[in-house]
């Protein structure tokens, strides 16, 4: 995390080449430096933020009046801060009894800006209140409805309901900031006196990086998958050196236990969907017995995606596990104890997150608290259905690995393919295909549920829905194809997707193969092709003349297949029978 | 400590904080003097001041300095209390 200088400094850069959001900065106080603030954390976690500022104090103004500057600018982040400096005025001023009323008409004002049409598709980020202590009850307080502190946490209780009810609100916690480092930390009575700033300059960046982790996660870039290292990060000492009991883990020996809560937390992020992989320096069977059978172990090998243990460099396995979850390198969170692993690995894979790790491992865990690794926005049900696809794939590369070919190496794997028109089983699956594939996909073409069912019924489309299983396990339906009649003798192909996830198996090859077949049942001469660039689909543009499709004279975007005369490409995928 | 050991100190804060590399910092210097000195990087020099010299400043000093001597004023005073 970077201090307010070096923030500032960030932000007197080019930064025209970064993609930018815009959003608006409302609220009570003085908020520029914030405002500067998560501008550049903004541009140090590779984004710009247009930012406008709102004259500070009329956040109801701005949101209530139609001709307001926000209502003008009507961004598609709206981060609303209300201080809670300005929530003890606010309680100082009701009378004693309307206090207990103060929460609600603050829950009430934002939930009014929540259903108001005039936010329609945008969200409203909101920070929530910090405490302020202010024991005119002391402990008493706890009790006393009226009193600030009962208000103040009902108030960030009530806000995490409305965010529940309300897909767009979500929440930006500072209260978790201010337990994080301090109310002394957080809040600077002096610089508040002369700026009726809320947030200390130390606070600022905290906040800031919070703020903009909260819209990086809505934009869709955030950590997925956690690599870690085992011996002295996973648990204390050296397996290999000190033997299965010899570790420190549970509260036998040393500082086990706190290896034990490090394990714990990482089990909850991994039972909320983040993937886990090992990557270690060790022999593999050396690596494993700890999870097999040492009774203190958190972890067990079911929960880890990709376990590689070898004596190769760190940087190569964490390039093999990149390859099997196909993520990017910049959604990865590295964590191991040893600073020259780090700095290799720092160095050598652009984009990795790598958190400096205290030279205590009684610090690990506060320390990872503090950098808020996981942030998200969504969290659904565990998946454990992926942690095995991936634990499937990690067999599959390293089978791979003791082939020098890779046609044998296909041939190895014994794969069948299904082909299935649409039907009500798998519409669900093929409309979310065609929804969510970017890449391999020729004419990227949406279909919701009804199209899917639409072209199902329709006699004169081909459709086809492709399953693939290997001897490792089953992918599941990876491919779309529909096929449509140009005229009498040819057929274009309106759609063409297939599951990056099975690249390089030969999928295209048989695929076509199907569609060929298809084509000749019904009377057809021809299958045209079409590639309709995009942002995201360029690994496709040389797909039909890599496939034998010849140019046509008139258009550079579509290609022909004379099917009288094609025979089948080879692949070693077979079709499965039903 | 004296008062040009202070100021020179002073040059190294305002010129890491307002980023101008070329900044001489001396009594007379005031906040008009220099474009990248705001009431925003105000607050920033104050708090690496405090933080330097291991003081604070009171609420009611930061907003009445009208020059960089009246500040070294404030801080050889709040040294010697210290000491």
């Amino acid at each position: 995390m970077l201090d307010l200088t070096q923030l500032k400094r960030l932000l007197k850069q080019d930064n025209s080449r970064l993609p930018g959001v815009k959003a608006a900065l409302v609220g009570d106080t003085a908020t520029q430096l914030l405002a500067t603030a998560v501008r550049g954390a903004a541009i140090d976690m590779g984004f710009t933020i247009d930012l406008f500022e709102a004259d500070y104090n009329q956040v109801e103004r701005q949101f209530v009046d139609p001709d307001s500057e926000l209502h003008r600018v009507c961004p598609q982040f709206i981060i609303l801060f209300q201080a809670t400096h300005q929530l003890v005025a606010q309680h100082a001023a009701m009378a004693v009894d309307d206090r207990a009323s103060l929460a609600r008409r603050r829950l009430d004002f934002i939930e009014s800006v929540l259903t108001d049409p005039a936010w329609s598709g945008r969200r409203i980020i909101c920070l929530n209140y910090p405490e302020i202590d202010d024991t005119v009850y002391g402990n008493y307080a706890n009790r006393v409805e009226t009193s600030l502190l009962w208000q103040t946490r009902q108030l960030n209780v009530g806000l995490m309901e409305l965010a529940r009810r309300h897909d767009n609100l979500s929440i930006v916690d500072i209260a978790a900031v201010q337990s994080q480092l301090g109310r002394n930390q957080m809040f600077a009575p002096n610089v508040y006196a002369s700026t009726e700033m809320v947030l200390s300059i130390d606070a600022l960046p905290a906040v800031a990086y919070r703020i903009v982790q909260a819209i990086a996660a809505l934009r869709g870039t955030f950590n997925k998958c956690l690599i870690l290292d085992l011996d002295n990060t996973l648990w204390g000492g050296v397996v290999g050196d000190d033997g299965l009991e010899g570790i420190q883990l549970g509260h036998g020996l040393g500082i086990g236990r706190v290896f034990t809560q490090l394990q714990q937390w990482v089990k909850k992020l991994q039972q909320r969907g983040v993937i886990l992989c090992v990557v270690s320096k060790n022999d593999e069977a050396v690596a494993k017995e700890p999870f097999l059978k040492h009774p203190d172990m958190v972890l067990r090998l079911d929960d880890i995606a990709v376990f590689i243990a070898n004596w190769e460099t760190k940087v190569d396995n964490i390039r093999t596990i990149q390859q099997i979850l196909n993520i990017g390198f910049d959604s990865m969170v590295f964590l191991d104890d040893n600073p020259f692993e780090r700095a290799i690995v720092r160095e050598h894979i652009a984009g990795i997150t790598v958190p400096e790790l205290p030279r205590d491992p009684s610090d690990y865990l506060e320390y990872l608290y503090s950098l808020n690794l996981f942030e998200t926005a969504s969290a659904s049900d565990v998946d454990n259905k992926r942690t095995q696809q991936y634990q499937q794939e990690a067999r599959r590369v390293q089978l791979k690995r003791t082939f020098a070919n890779e046609q044998e190496f296909l041939a190895s794997l014994g794969m069948e393919a299904r082909v299935e028109p649409f039907n009500s089983f798998n519409t669900p699956r093929v409309a979310q295909l065609t929804q969510r594939s970017n890449q391999f996909n020729l004419r990227t073409v949406r279909y919701g549920e009804d199209d899917v069912r639409r072209l199902a019924q329709d006699g004169e489309v081909v459709d086809m829905a492709l399953s693939l299983r290997d001897r490792f396990g089953d992918h599941g339906l990876i491919a779309v194809v529909v096929m449509r009649p140009l005229d009498s003798a040819t057929l274009l192909v309106d759609t063409w997707l297939m599951s990056c996830r099975v690249l390089k198996r030969g999928m295209e090859c048989f695929t076509l193969n199907r569609m060929v077949e298809a084509a000749r049942a019904r009377g057809y001469h021809r299958i045209v092709g079409e590639y309709l660039p995009t942002a995201k689909n360029g690994m496709v543009a040389r797909h039909y003349p890599d496939l034998g499709f010849m140019s046509m004279p008139d258009s550079d975007n579509r290609w022909c297949l004379d099917i009288d005369h094609y025979t089948d490409r080879p692949c070693n995928i077979a079709l499965a029978r039903l | 400590m004296t008062r040009q050991e202070i100021l020179d100190q002073l040059t190294q804060i305002f010129q890491d904080i307002l980023d101008v590399d070329d900044l001489v910092v001396t009594d007379a210097l005031k906040a008009d003097d220099v474009e990248e000195w705001d009431s925003l990087s105000h607050i920033q020099l104050i708090v690496a001041i405090e933080k330097h010299w291991h003081i604070k400043f009171n609420a009611r000093e930061i907003m009445t300095w009208q020059n960089v001597g009246q500040m070294v004023d404030t801080i050889v005073q709040l040294l010697a209390e210290g000491n």
